[in-house]
């Protein structure tokens, strides 16, 4: 029988006290600061900002300390926040090739205008446990070389495009949707799912795109080009009948470069998926690439078989938020059902074993 | 300097004046015909007038098209524009808020958007401004947030206006909301209130 | 040379873009003897949605919000100034916008630009050729083994 109850209001209490000493840990250890975070947990900040759709590292990195280093519940924190501030206004889209770059590689020719910038990588390194990390040596400082005068990097999807190689960008300024604005309604268009994707669960995508490769909705994938650098954001300011720059942010691009089909009218050409994140995300961003390009199925006349084409199934799911509070919400009181659940259990067991007891009876003698 | 006249008479202090607005707004919608007053924390520009202003500068925002039926409301526009991000609309069927013009021509009203069965939500509110709040007919309401009956008693009302608010209740879910403003002050006429003529 | 509006654009971008606390340090030595402005809106802290292009160059999608932070104020002689910077600084925004003002008046304007917006700007450019620099240390370099013919 349940019976409504009230309670729990001293044991929550305590619990929160409980968990501010235990995220604190032993007070003989220094605090962590906000900006030790920004500073040496760059990569799990990005993180937060490019999942909690908020780009503002500084409040990222409070949220990673609150939330103790569980990334997830950092950008629960930060998706909380933004829904209280007031949206100003739409920032002009950001011109990627003009970014300031800092790292830039591509796999599809070696030889690219602008070279291979290889910029702070994990790559190469031998995932060994540095020793030096026990501690805190001293780091030595980046060797500096001249960089050629004004060199341009151009895009090498903008290379292949020029040959005619590669579908090209189709400029446009239409309003893009917003899901953070209008419920979603299938089929979106590519821009949502761009939306969607960008603010999706790094580990979600990456299985997804991981998935593509081992031929559950096969591209033929390359990358085509990785940049990740610092990029202006401009706003235009009704006041003032301009856009100013109001500062860079950081973002990672991935173009990557995916089979090529042709039609009637049309050569043979690759094809594109496109990947953009706040931060340096590059495993995030190819992910994206590879999802973005999957989920076009219908563009190219693709069957849609695998679950990374279908975009409803992936939009539905990409939002570790929102999967978060549904799986994490089993754990909240759910007596009544349960003992619903279990009455309903009871009865089919009673009426078992009362059939089972009446069996022998009610056959028929031989 | 031009241009500045424009941008002085928001609030002085956003926060807990908007709330405070925010506050009275949701009473008038909980309780129709209950008048407010939302004093004077904003100075509009013509034709915006007090109740009107502050209700827009709580409500509206960089996400709600706003809508004038008076053609000389540039200025009027350009404050809200400033004060609150929201764009001003010329198709009346985008808008989020309407302000209306006194004696608005009701027939026009069927223009603005009344939601769909889906989302009822995405409908116009309607901000009409009245000779008074107080000393016109009586007109008896009724309906969810009133007990039994309240007594209304505007002056200046459109011609055709019980007849167009009869239709717009019978639209339940979908329909527009309308707030009477004069002055500082504004009462509501949520698309729930039936409006009965004595 | 500049209209004033790409002037404007000019300084506000390199103030928006400069360090809140230098900004701070360099704007006190000049607050007590500048004309005071009365704030108009703000500064408030909001967002703006910052936007990309599939592919780069094609339709635009929504990337995700920023933080931003606004002003407007207004000196007694009538100026109105603006400023919107990335990030949550209240007190950085008050002071762009008030020099945005002042830099409207004759007297100021040079002062703005040598005080404020050269020293900002060289910053910007210190910062961005020691950061280009740094990678132009991790470009690769290929080479063409020689091949062995038979």
């Amino acid at each position: 029988m349940y019976v409504a109850v009230k309670g729990g209001e001293a044991a929550i209490s305590n619990a929160h006290r409980l968990m501010a000493d235990r995220r604190r840990g032993d007070r003989n250890v220094p605090a962590l600061s906000v900006e030790q975070i920004v500073n040496q947990l760059s990569l799990g900040v990005d993180r937060v900002m490019a999942e909690g759709s908020l780009y503002d590292p500084e409040l990222a990195a409070m949220a990673v300390r609150q939330a103790r280093g569980d990334l997830i519940e950092a950008i629960f924190l930060l998706r909380a926040y933004r829904t209280t501030l007031p949206r100003f206004s739409n920032a002009c889209p950001i011109n990627t090739s003009r970014m300031r770059i800092e790292r830039r590689v591509s796999a599809t020719f070696k030889d690219i205008p602008g070279g291979q910038l290889l910029g702070p990588t994990f790559d190469y390194t031998h995932r060994l446990i540095d020793p030096s990390m026990a501690g805190d040596e001293a780091v030595t400082p980046p060797v500096k070389r001249e960089r050629p005068t004004e060199e341009s990097c151009p895009r090498v999807t903008d290379l292949l495009d020029g040959q005619g190689l590669i579908e090209a960008d189709v400029p446009s300024n239409d309003k893009p949707g917003d899901l953070t604005r209008e419920a979603i309604a299938y089929p979106v268009g590519r821009e949502v799912r761009l939306q969607a994707l960008t603010r999706g669960d790094e580990g979600f995508l990456l299985a997804l795109g991981y998935s593509t490769q081992r031929g559950y909705g096969r591209t033929h994938p390359f990358v085509g080009e990785i940049r990740i650098g610092m990029v202006d954001v401009e706003v235009d300011v009704p006041e003032l009948g301009f856009a100013v720059c109001i500062g860079a942010i950081r973002v990672t691009e991935c173009q990557m470069v995916s089979q090529f089909k042709g039609s009637a009218d049309k050569p043979p050409r690759f094809t594109r998926g496109y990947g953009l994140v706040f931060g340096q995300s590059e495993r995030k961003a190819m992910a994206m690439s590879l999802v973005d390009r999957a989920m076009r199925a219908d563009e190219f006349n693709e069957q849609r078989l695998a679950p990374a084409q279908d975009e409803e199934f992936v939009l539905e799911h990409c939002d570790n938020v929102q999967a978060t509070g549904f799986v994490e919400h089993l754990k909240l009181p759910h007596y009544v059902d349960f003992q619903a659940e279990l009455e309903l259990l009871r009865t089919l067991r009673r009426e078992a074993e009362m059939a089972s007891a009446d069996t022998p009876m009610n056959e028929p003698a031989e | 300097m031009a241009g500045t006249t424009l941008l002085d008479g928001g609030f002085t202090a956003p926060v807990f004046q908007s709330q405070a607005a925010f506050r009275l707004v949701m009473d008038a919608m909980a309780q129709p015909g209950r008048i407010v007053d939302l004093g004077h924390a904003v100075q509009p520009p013509a034709p915006l007038e007090p109740a009107a202003a502050a209700f827009l500068a709580t409500l509206a925002d960089y996400d709600t098209l706003v809508w004038f039926e008076d053609s000389g409301a540039d200025t009027a526009a350009s404050w809200l524009t400033f004060h609150t991000g929201a764009a001003v609309t010329r198709d009346p069927s985008m808008a989020s808020y309407a302000v209306l013009s006194q004696n608005s021509p009701v027939s026009s009203w069927r223009n603005f958007a009344m939601g769909s069965l889906s989302y009822p939500d995405r409908s116009a509110t309607l901000l009409l401004p009245v000779e008074s709040l107080r000393d016109g007919t009586p007109l008896t309401v009724r309906g969810p947030g009133i007990e039994t009956v309240a007594v209304i008693s505007p002056r200046g009302l459109p011609d055709g206006f019980t007849e167009t608010m009869a239709i717009n209740v019978a639209r339940f879910p979908q329909g527009f909301d309308l707030l009477m403003t004069c002055g500082s002050e504004l009462l509501a006429l949520p698309r729930t209130t039936r409006l009965v003529e004595t | 040379m500049h209209s004033p509006d790409e002037a404007r654009k000019r300084r506000l971008d390199a103030l928006a873009s400069g360090d809140p606390t230098t900004l701070a340090e360099r704007y006190a030595a000049l607050e007590p003897s500048a004309p005071a402005a009365t704030p108009i809106r703000g500064p408030e802290i909001g967002m703006v949605m910052l936007r990309g292009r599939a592919g780069g160059g094609g339709a635009v999608f929504n990337l995700g919000e920023a933080t931003v932070t606004r002003a407007t104020v207004k000196l007694a002689t009538g100026e109105v100034g603006h400023a919107i910077v990335l990030g949550r600084h209240l007190q950085k925004a008050g002071i762009v916008a008030h020099l945005d003002a002042l830099a409207q008046l004759p007297d100021w304007v040079q002062v703005i630009e040598t005080g404020f917006v050269t020293p900002a700007l060289a910053e910007q450019d210190a910062a961005r050729i020691r950061q280009a620099e740094e990678t132009e240390a991790t470009r690769v370099d290929f080479f063409t083994m020689v091949r062995g013919e038979d």
